[in-house]
Formats: C-alpha cells, structure tokens, sequence
C-alpha cells in the first residue's frame, strides 16, 4: 500500500541518491579522486583477510608444528602481536610509515603529522592507490589494509624461536623490531617518498618489507638463542592444525595480494589468478619432490610448498602472467626444499618451523622473479629483465640486498641488547614442561579430565 | 624374568630410549601418564581460577627382561634421565610369571627378547 510516509521516504531517498550520483560524476569529470564504493568494499574485505591471516591461520599453521606442550605459546604470540601492533599502528606506526616525512629524512622515515591518525578525515581519499588514480579507497582503508600487514611480519619470525622464548622477551622484541626494522623499510619500499620506491623496486604486496624482512630476522634470531633441547626427534603434535593453516593462509592471502591493486578491477584480479597457480604449483611441486626423495608425498610438503607459493608470488602478483606465475611456483618449491630439507641440516642452525626456509628464501626468489619476469601486458611502464628491461633485475637485487642486510643489523642489535637486559631463553626446566605452563599457566589439551 | 616399570620426565625419554639401545634394550613399552611423588604439580589458572597441585606428565616404560638383563637395564634408565632434581623418577621391579609371544607360541625366557 502506498501511503504518504512512503512516498515522502522514496522522494528523499531519490534526491540523496541523485545528489550523491551528480558529486561523483563532477569529481570523475575533473578526474579529482572520488572514494568509489565497489574498491572500498573490496579493499575492507581484503583488510579482513590479512587479519585472518595472523589468527587463526598463521597460528594454526606454526601451532600445529610444535610440541603440545608448547601450542598456546604460540597461539598467545600470534594474538598477542596482533592486538599490539593494532594499537602501535594507529597512533604512531602508520605515520611514521606512510606520511611523506620532512627534509632529507623523508626517503627513510615518516613524520608524526598522522599520529593518532589525526588530519585524516573520513572521506579523504587514499594518497595511495595502484592503477585506479581516481577512483580511490578512503585513506581510512588503507591505513587498515596496511595495519594488517604490519601485523603479520613480526608474527612470521615466532616460527624461528618457537618452543624456547620467553614471552616477556618475546614482546620487547616485537615491539622494538616493528619500530626499528618493519616502519622503516615499509617507508623506503611503499611510501611516496621512500628511497628504494623511487629508485623503482617493485613489490607488489610485500615480498621485500614482509617476507625477506622477516625471513632474514627469522635466521638471525635462530641462531642467536641457539637450538631447542633434545631437538632431534619433533615430529609436529597436530598436522591437522598445520593443515587448517597452511589452507586459511592460502584463502587470506587473496586479500593480501589481490587487496593490494587497492581496486576491485582487473589489476585485482591478475594478482588473485596468479597467487592461486603459484601457490597450486609450488603445494604439487613439494609433493612431488617429497615422493621422489622420500618415497612418500606428505601433507606437510604439500601445505609447506603451497606457503612458499604464496609468498614467492607476493612481490609479483601485480606485474607477471599466468606463465610466469607457474615457474615462480615451480622455482620456489625446489629453492626452499633444498634449503628446508639439505641447507638448514647441514649448518645445523633451529630455524625450528622454518621461518626463514620459507618465507626468507621465498621472498628473495619472488623479489628476483619480479624484476625477471616482470611485463608491461599486466601493468604498463613494469617489465622485467625477458621483457627488454634488465636493469629491473639490479633493482630488485639491490632493494633485496639492503632489505637483507639492513634488518639483520638492526634485528641482531635489538635481539642482543634484550637478551643483556632480560635473557631472550626460558631456563632449561621452563622449557622442559613446556611454555604453555611456564610461559602461560595453562595447558592446550589435557589428557585425563 | 623381570617385569620392570620406570616413570621418568617425558623430555628424557629420547636420551632413555638411546641408553636402552646402546644396552641392547631395543623392546619396550611406553605410555603418557599424570602423575606425582615428591614434587608438587604446576600452578595452572583458567579466567582466574587457580589449579593447584595439578598432576604432572610423565612417561611410563614398561620392559619385560631375563635376569642378566635387569642391571644394564635399569642403569641405563638412570644415567639418562637423572638430572639430581626432585621429580626425575622412580623405577620398579616385578617377577615375571609368564611370558607368552603370539605369532610363534614360545614361552619364558625365550619369548621375552
């Protein structure tokens, strides 16, 4: 029944909305950036996806891999770098990260003009954005979209020193190593004004300033606090979990790479067909590996490869093809295989769920597969060293080179200076009951109720 | 024969089984159990409540042996899980009646190695 209150509603609803629609179309005629609906949408949901990533994946992923005794320490860690790098990036991470900076620091570091996100209205467009120049995300997004990555780096190098940090360590170190090691080579490789950006490093969604950044911190922390106690024999308390893991990291990382075109466009969807035949090559690459060498293709191979993939086509996802895509799954199950499976026994060092055999070398093989594989068919002005374009291949080397070595420093620094003032390893009983007791007063499962 | 049962610390229990084999030990039994004799269990606490004197794991390995074998049996058990701390374990020692193996039939001493 139509009433006069219907109506009233209709006719307001129709002047909002042409009100709305006319605003846009002034801005898309003067191509000034609008906020458009369908990329926020795309780049809100995306943001869910890398939180997802940190917890339950990534936590599910390392949880599974360690001894029982020892799971909720590392689902605590996950948690725990998750809500504190969500309350550092917010009030002084973002800025320090992604605000243009002053003088000549402003190719290494941001400026404080965005502490506590102040001077970012609602509707202010993204200052950044990909291939949509002006149908932009509101910056709101962005900082969010970024907060999740922010995230997830430290929490990868938890898989380096699992089953033997003490936590209070632990969260010194994180927060120390977001400051002084993520914000910083966040805002050489993705802020406006950082240096490696301008000097043309490509990395589409995060394989230098997350996956090298946390892999080479991964080994540099191993090393430091030394190997677990009867390390031999750890088989993994419950592939079930590393399994549920290894698949939501897979789903998240959709958001991770397809989020990262900040647009729901065809720049988006490259990078999501791609992350999908990566990470599918690299997971039947593994298996395959595993059955030649071990006579049998295990689970933990296959989940294993897959991570690899995805983390190799992270940096490329936005600027390579479906072939090259395959080859980077191919390479990066091989590369991190030998180095999981030959390399780590052999030096001997307890990268002990293999932070940096993974992501570390798969994010530097994905760094060089973008400056070689690179083509000027998916983004125009990016091609690679097969696509006529070598000298992309050298700036890729270098940005993976002072990544490498940059975090390393610093990391060796702060893990040093934490262990002189309180000790980085639980004493020798601690980590006997395990770190869900001594760590956390509590057990992940029990056996007699 | 002797039926020899030992509860040991569960992280011991990789360096046990090696002593055990370099006694030519090489068949046993071994299951997780709760556990405590001296030494208190840990303090655990759920959304505040506090669980005292909670059990502790441990490990049961449970060794049928023939005479000769008892001492280098239990010595081996010893070297590897004593640590001098209270709660490293205790070892016990039962006769064994009977010892029957079930593919062959064999019984007695014959049966147990």
């Amino acid at each position: 029944m139509i009433t006069k209150k219907n109506i009233l509603i209709f006719l307001i609803l129709i002047t909002v909305s042409a009100f709305t629609f006319s605003q846009s179309e002034t801005l898309k005629e003067n191509n000034q950036p609008y906020i458009d609906s369908g990329n926020t949408a795309w780049v809100l949901i995306s943001s869910a996806l890398v939180l997802f990533m940190t917890a339950p994946a990534l936590a599910l992923f390392y949880g599974g891999l360690v001894k029982k005794k020892n799971v909720l320490n590392i689902l605590m860690q996950c948690l725990m770098t998750l809500a504190i790098i969500s309350v550092l990036w917010v009030t002084v991470g973002y800025t320090l990260a992604f605000s243009p900076g002053k003088g000549i620091l402003s190719g290494f570091i941001g400026d404080f003009s965005w502490i506590f996100l102040k001077n970012i209205n609602i509707n202010d467009p993204s200052p950044y954005f990909i291939s949509q120049e002006s149908a932009r995300i509101p910056h709101l997004v962005y900082v969010i979209f970024q907060g999740m990555f922010a995230v997830i780096t430290p929490a990868l190098i938890i898989g380096a020193f699992a089953e033997r940090i003490k936590f209070s360590s632990y969260l010194a170190f994180i927060i120390a190593w977001f400051f002084l090691v993520y914000i910083p080579v966040a805002h050489w490789v993705w802020s406006s004004n950082g240096w490696l950006f301008k000097m043309g490093a490509l990395d589409f969604a995060g394989g230098t300033v997350v996956h090298i950044n946390a892999g080479i911190a991964s080994l540099i922390t191993a090393i430091m606090i030394g190997k677990r106690e009867n390390l031999k024999p750890t088989p993994p308390h419950n592939l079930i979990f590393t399994f549920t893991g290894a698949a939501m990291l897979w789903f998240g990382w959709f958001g991770f790479n397809a989020g990262s075109a900040l647009a729901a466009d065809g720049l988006a969807a490259n990078a999501f067909i791609v992350t999908n035949v990566a990470a599918a090559t690299a997971a039947i690459t593994w298996a395959i590996l595993d059955w030649i060498f071990h006579k049998s293709p295990t689970i933990l191979g296959a989940a294993t490869g897959a991570v690899a993939g995805l983390v190799a086509i992270t940096p490329a996802a936005g600027f390579v093809n479906i072939e090259s895509a395959i080859i980077i799954g191919l390479v990066v199950s091989i590369i991190c295989y030998f180095m999981v499976v030959v390399v780590k026994n052999k030096f001997g060092y307890d990268d002990a769920l293999d932070a940096f055999g993974v992501h570390g070398i798969g994010g530097i093989w994905g760094a060089l597969a973008t400056g070689i594989f690179a083509t000027n068919t998916i983004q125009s002005g990016y091609s690679g060293l097969l696509n006529g374009n070598p000298k992309q291949l050298l700036i890729q080397v270098i940005a993976t080179i002072v990544t490498l070595t940059y975090s390393a420093i610093v990391t060796f620094a702060v893990f040093k200076i934490i262990d002189l003032m309180m000790k980085v390893r639980v004493s020798y009983n601690d980590e006997a009951v395990g770190l869900d007791v001594s760590q956390h007063s509590e057990r992940g499962t029990t056996i007699i109720e | 024969m002797k039926y020899i049962i030992a509860v040991i610390q569960p992280h011991k229990l990789e360096k046990v089984k090696n002593e055990l084999y370099k006694a030519e030990v090489n068949l046993m039994t071994v299951s997780e159990v709760l556990g405590h004799g001296r030494q208190k269990g840990t303090n655990e606490i759920y959304r505040g409540t506090k669980e005292t004197g909670n059990l502790l794991r441990k490990i049961k390995l449970e060794i049928a042996v023939n005479d000769n074998f008892v001492k280098p049996t239990v010595d081996a058990i010893c070297k590897a899980a004593k640590t001098g701390e209270v709660g490293d374990g205790k070892i016990f020692i039962l006769d064994l009646e009977e010892c029957f193996r079930i593919r062959t039939g064999e019984t007695g001493v014959g049966a147990i190695g």
